[in-house]
């Protein structure tokens, strides 16, 4: 590999190649029922409390659109600055499998309710536009268990009917680092827009992964491999990894790659065929004649856009120009909305007489570490964003100093306590009085005479002793900044 | 009270309204017929006591403002009916009970009927002599060994035979006009989205509708106002405003322009039917009507159009039958095994001969040439009769281009069987309502209907029209009480 001008190239002897990437991302709809029925979403219920007879495909059962997943969708699609279909049409895939009811898949594959889109990916070495080509909406499956039992599979279709976004990109990527970033993107997207939650753990997100590659320079596309359902980000990168190599391997040694399907192992990091062009499914897509044309008025969808939220390029534009953060303090601040809405609340409760700069430090220093340690979202913080900015403030306003406040912030992740009174109660603020200050440092030079004469003959170093001295006496309390200027003068 | 169950639906309502009946009488009067009709093979499933309880229950607290008091009545085995079995005419559903009610049943017992049992069909609705039940073919009350059309034959049969006052169908591609035709009642194929599909086991989505099935018009008519609602669980359910059919019936159609479409004078059609097509210009005329000589250009194209577009969504509506989830499930290696074994062995030859078509024609590749090709004369079969629509209030044709034929006579010729539908499948490729009423007989004395069909959600017009008609024919159905032990 090679990491030169940040471009992702695979080297073989005097060949260097190009990955080329598309990503089809399943998204589930935030949406408390499902698509076409009325049953909860809700994840980690017992198998099969959440399952209507439309979705177990009973005989005569219709199903109904479900206007809230169509404005979700919708919404994703304004937010990928995408074009909205006001016509868009429900069809059948048809297949068997056990965890298909219907024996066949509504989605929509002709008529998509999104078009054309494209997402900002801010990479090391500048922007990157990745184009969307479509987004549509389609049904789940359930969930086939195959190991309860030697001799059954079972069936869990409390997902059959979930609502989900497949959002399918252009083959605009070309590297892992990309599709981290394109996939991390369109995931703080939604999470703004409210649309899915992106917990890719429970597999509201997850990902089918094109790979192909061609000789770097080259126009034309190579044959490509679908990876089927990746369900982490890590899993993807290896398996673009492994998959790129092992057809750059076929073309080295002179072979075709075959277009097929294929599944990651995570466990051997390699990835294997699923089934080939030939063995491909008829799906039979036609118009699913349950259901209607799906159509929107231009004033649904006006009426969806006053309802966007700021989203993060607009933010960090914001976040740059308001608080004259650098463009890494802003992506940093912005690429996750709970972070986003912390670090606005602390500017708002900070008020006037504000340093934004050590509430950004504190944020993703102090404040960060904390949660990573403790294993948490910035929405389950400890300290709320109120007392937080009570503590910046007594340190913008040297009630007390940046040491003291990190006892502080320990003090108050137990129950979200006020810094203020912390302070009040140990008596941490601290000493700025210059008079009580000089006596206190006259009384140390006092009791290192000697020390004081061998700095005056030029051991400056020493100069640190006496200011830890200093602190030590005050019970690290005493202004750091007065106790210098004091020293200086009577040194 | 042994004429009980030769009464009309609106006299026997009258009779329990005045209370000169008892719910229970007419359920037991119907019960026993019923029981002493098993030659018909009408029924499926009947639920007879627990009728007889509900008729009991009914007249201890009798709520005579409905418009169906304590009227029993058996239904299309394609119903769903909560606690009671629910076959679709196929094995494959042989041990199906639901725990849920079609919307157009609740309707009808929400007014107050009995639910007296579940009527034979053709296997999914798929037939039109009600011979690929698997619960075995149906008698035609009008002669022995005679089929009573189909897909709802045993509705048919049950009305002709008065083992029920009335009954619903479903009708596809002239399911409920076709087997009315062919045992001289009247049956209605209401506009599609006029009656709620919520609970019919599906058959072709985008034709199917339910309509009733009645000795007379006018109990046509009360029983569409009953069972015609719009229904949110039916997406393509349509909100217009419905008449009171009943309430609004007249006899005056003076002045209404009925068109007599050239196109349906088809090669080798008897002479009787002509004839009788004649005599029904005749009658319209004499009740003041104008009949307009029109054409529908593309109506030799509706039959292959229909059996692409109806096979292509049964092939999508019966996977679902399976064998995981309810039904008919055959013992199978593993899951291909079990589905391939199930389905073979639970589906019967026309309902998989349909499947075959259906998936052929939406397979890549063909999709183009057939179902797309079909979806475009669909929709130029509509606009024929939007054409014609601009010069007239409704058509009138022949309802089938012959009597009823032989058991077993087309069993072996599918597309002599396919035929039988030639005048009703534009109704249903349209989405327009349809009437059969019994116009005449033919030479061995079975009966002929007429066809009466209007716009879209014009369904009082074409009962009016209807209701004329009938007054004028005077048709008196021949029923020998045969098959009566």
């Amino acid at each position: 590999m090679n990491k030169k001008n940040t471009e992702y190239l695979i080297n073989r002897k005097d060949n260097q190649y190009e990955v080329v990437i598309g990503l089809e991302v399943h998204a589930q709809v935030l949406s408390e029922s499902k698509l076409f029925s009325s049953s909860s979403t809700k994840f980690g219920a017992e198998p099969n409390t959440q399952v209507s007879l439309v979705d177990a495909a009973f005989p005569g059962m219709l199903p109904v659109i479900n206007e809230f997943c169509i404005k979700q969708a919708i919404k994703t699609g304004i937010g990928l600055n995408a074009k909205i279909n006001k016509r868009s049409v429900f069809d059948r895939k048809n297949y068997f499998y056990a965890d298909l009811p219907q024996g066949y898949q509504i989605s929509q594959f002709k008529d998509p309710i999104v078009g054309e889109g494209k997402v900002i990916l801010d990479m090391p070495n500048g922007q990157k536009e990745v184009g969307i080509e479509r987004l549509h909406l389609e049904q789940d499956a359930g969930k086939s268990i195959h190991d309860l039992d030697p001799q059954n599979t079972f069936v869990d279709l409390n997902r059959s009917g979930v609502a989900l976004m497949e959002i399918v990109s252009k083959p605009d990527l070309r590297s892992p680092d990309e599709v981290n970033a394109y996939i991390k993107k369109l995931r703080s997207i939604m999470r703004y827009l409210g649309t899915c939650d992106g917990n890719m753990q429970e597999g509201s997100l997850r990902a089918d992964v094109n790979v192909s590659v061609r000789p770097k320079g080259s126009k034309e596309f190579g044959t490509r491999c679908e990876i089927k359902n990746v369900n982490s980000i890590k899993f993807m990168q290896m398996a673009i990894e492994y998959e790129a190599n092992r057809q750059v391997d076929l073309i080295e040694e002179g072979k075709t790659i075959d277009q097929e399907t294929r599944l990651f192992d995570t466990k051997k990091n390699e990835t294997r065929s699923m089934r080939s062009k030939e063995d491909a499914h008829d799906y039979r897509y036609f118009p699913d004649p349950d259901l209607l044309p799906l159509e929107v008025s231009e004033k649904f969808i006006e009426e969806l856009k006053n309802d966007i939220p700021e989203l993060p390029d607009d933010k960090k534009k914001r976040f740059i120009e308001e608080f004259k953060l650098s463009p890494y303090e802003a992506n940093i601040l912005v690429s996750d909305i709970d972070t986003a809405k912390y670090f606005e609340e602390v500017v708002a409760k900070m008020g006037k007489n504000k340093d934004i700069k050590l509430a950004v430090n504190w944020i993703t220093g102090e404040l960060f570490a904390i949660l990573n340690s403790k294993g948490l979202e910035i929405s389950q913080s400890p300290v709320s964003a109120k007392n937080f900015a009570i503590l910046i403030n007594l340190i913008k306003n040297g009630t007390i100093s940046g040491k003291i406040a990190k006892t502080v912030f320990e003090l108050m992740i137990d129950g979200d306590k006020d810094p203020q009174k912390i302070v009040e109660e140990k008596g941490l603020k601290q000493q700025s009085d210059p008079k009580a200050l000089e006596a206190l440092i006259d009384k140390i030079i006092n009791e290192n005479r000697e020390k004081a004469i061998e700095y005056k003959q030029g051991k400056e170093k020493l100069f640190g002793f006496f200011v830890g001295q200093a602190m030590k006496a005050s019970g690290g309390k005493a202004n750091p900044q007065l106790i210098n200027e004091i020293l200086k003068k009577k040194l | 009270m042994s004429d009980i169950t030769k009464q009309s639906l609106t006299e026997l309502v009258e009779n329990i309204k005045n209370k000169k009946l008892s719910s229970t009488d007419v359920t037991k009067a119907f019960i026993q017929r019923s029981e002493k009709s098993s030659e018909l093979n009408a029924y499926i499933t009947d639920d007879f006591a627990p009728a007889l309880d509900k008729a009991k229950k009914f007249d201890q607290n009798p709520n005579l403002d409905l418009k169906l008091p304590g009227i029993p009545m058996a239904v299309k085995d394609l119903f769903c009916t909560k606690n009671v079995k629910t076959t679709a005419g196929s094995k494959i559903l042989n041990n199906f009970v639901p725990t849920y009610e079609s919307t157009v049943t609740e309707n009808i017992w929400n007014e107050g009927a009995i639910l007296l049992g579940k009527l034979n069909c053709d296997e999914f609705a798929m037939g039109s002599s009600n011979e690929t039940s698997h619960f075995g073919n149906v008698q035609n009350p009008i002669d022995k060994n005679l089929v009573p059309g189909g897909s709802s034959g045993g509705s048919a049969s049950a009305v002709a035979g008065q083992l029920t006052p009335i009954t619903i169908g479903t009708d596809t591609g002239g399911s409920i006009r076709q087997p009315a035709s062919f045992t001289g009642i009247v049956g209605l194929k209401p506009t599609y989205g006029s009656c709620s599909r919520y609970g019919i086991v599906a058959f072709a989505s985008s034709l199917d509708q339910a309509g009733p099935m009645a000795q007379n018009v006018k109990d046509c008519a009360l029983l569409q106002e009953v069972i015609s609602t719009y229904d949110s669980k039916d997406s393509t359910s349509i909100n217009f405003k419905r008449n009171h059919y009943s309430k609004e019936l007249t006899k005056n159609i003076k002045g209404k322009k009925i068109g007599i479409p050239k196109e349906y004078r088809v090669d080798g059609m008897p002479k009787e039917i002509e004839d009788l097509w004649q005599k029904g210009i005749q009658y319209v005329k004499d009740c003041g009507a104008e009949t307009i000589d029109i054409s529908l250009p593309h109506t030799s194209y509706a039959l292959p159009t229909y059996y692409i577009v109806a096979p292509a969504e049964a092939s999508s509506n019966l996977a679902r039958y399976d064998g995981v989830k309810y039904g008919y499930r055959a013992k199978g290696e593993n899951l291909i095994d079990m589905y391939e074994k199930t389905r073979s062995e639970g589906f019967g030859a026309e309902v998989q001969r349909r499947i075959m078509i259906g998936t052929y024609v939406l397979s890549s590749g063909y999709y183009d040439a057939y179902y797309l090709k079909a979806q475009k004369v669909r929709k130029l079969i509509k606009n024929d009769f939007d054409e014609a629509y601009k010069k007239v209030d409704a058509i009138l044709t022949p309802s089938t281009p012959s009597s009823a034929f032989k058991i077993g006579e087309k069993t072996n010729d599918p597309v002599s069987m396919y035929l039988n539908d030639i005048f009703t499948v534009p109704v249903n490729l349209a989405g327009l309502p349809g009437i059969s009423i019994p116009a005449g007989h033919d030479t061995k004395g079975y009966p002929l209907g007429l066809q009466i069909i209007g716009k879209a959600f014009d369904e009082q017009n074409i009962l009016n029209i209807a209701f004329a008609m009938e007054e004028k024919i005077n048709f008196k159905n021949k029923i020998t009480d045969w098959w009566i032990k």
